[in-house]
């Protein structure tokens, strides 16, 4: 299976990326970008899906800092 | 004191670390990939980018040969240090409390930096009195202090949070302004300042950094080092 694990920081952690970002967008003159949030996007190939449950507790996340969410992404 | 410097790949610390150490003791390096300690009193995870930083501070470095015999030695109650990435290492591996979160201000701050002795009945920090002043540099962009509202609150109580910065002078909007913490049994021991950088005064603004190596020869050795 081709999955993607999305990881981001905590609700209520601050995110000093995501504030930069946020206060850049008006800058270039795009108004109304509120909640920004930067995180991590890992992609992989795995034998058995059951595994990325305790890959992304163990590794590819800290769970005390970063949540995470797995998806199933199309082949290729 | 015979302390062992542990060497990854990325490591840049290590050897500024090592002839901290010797000014107290000896001091050989460990290389990532082999778990023997030979037989050292204490380790020093010293600070750099372990395996690139990549992933995550600390995350990749925590699964090294090395690490799995730091944490079998310090589960036994052995001293353990880590110094900037090293501390962001025993926080990954769990021996301590917390993570490091990149900088509020998300730059690099390389700075002297006036630190705080909170709790000075450690074995890294018996030569200090209370509330004494370090002045120690710091060079990092992830070195952000943060544990749960409840986990500081218990920390504190505990004597867990040794070092802090001192007021109006935090560099990376750490929590409570925690520079430094031990684990429960008080033999671990992180802090993102740099004491190995500041331990003769010819090439550092202080030599207070010694304060933090000679307190652990004390505990190795039951004497008073330097």
């Amino acid at each position: 299976m081709r999955a993607r694990v999305l990881i981001r920081p905590k609700s209520g952690i601050l995110d000093p990326q995501g504030i930069a970002v946020e206060r850049a967008l008006p800058a270039l003159g795009f108004r109304g970008v509120s909640n920004v949030h930067v995180g991590r996007l890992v992609e992989l190939d795995v034998d058995d899906p059951a595994d990325l449950d305790a890959m992304c507790r163990r590794l590819l996340a800290n769970p005390l800092i970063e949540d995470y969410e797995i998806l199933e992404a199309a082949a290729g | 004191m015979r302390a062992g410097v542990v060497r990854f790949p990325g490591s840049c610390d290590d050897v500024d670390a090592q002839l901290a150490a010797q000014r107290v003791g000896e001091a050989v390096l460990l290389w990532h990939a082999e778990p023997d300690l030979q037989g050292v009193d204490c380790v020093i995870v010293p600070g750099g980018f372990s395996y690139g930083d990549y992933l995550r501070v600390g995350a990749i470095a925590r699964f090294a040969p090395v690490m799995e015999s730091v944490v079998a030695f310090a589960r036994e109650g052995g001293l353990v240090l880590g110094i900037c990435n090293g501390f962001q290492v025993l926080c990954e591996a769990g021996l301590l409390p917390g993570a490091l979160l990149p900088n509020d201000h998300l730059r690099f701050r390389c700075a002297q930096a006036a630190v705080e002795v909170v709790n000075a009945a450690t074995p890294f920090t018996r030569a200090c009195d209370p509330g004494q002043r370090l002045s120690i540099p710091v060079k990092h962009t992830t070195g952000r202090y943060y544990a749960p509202e409840d986990e500081l609150d218990r920390m504190q109580a505990a004597g867990q949070v040794v070092l802090r910065y001192a007021a109006g002078s935090n560099p990376n909007g750490s929590l409570r302004d925690i520079a430094g913490v031990c684990n429960e049994a008080g033999n671990v021991f992180g802090l993102m300042p740099h004491p190995e950088h500041a331990v003769d005064e010819l090439t550092g603004a202080s030599a207070d950094g010694l304060r933090i190596f000679a307190s652990m020869a004390e505990a190795v050795d039951g004497r008073v080092a330097a």
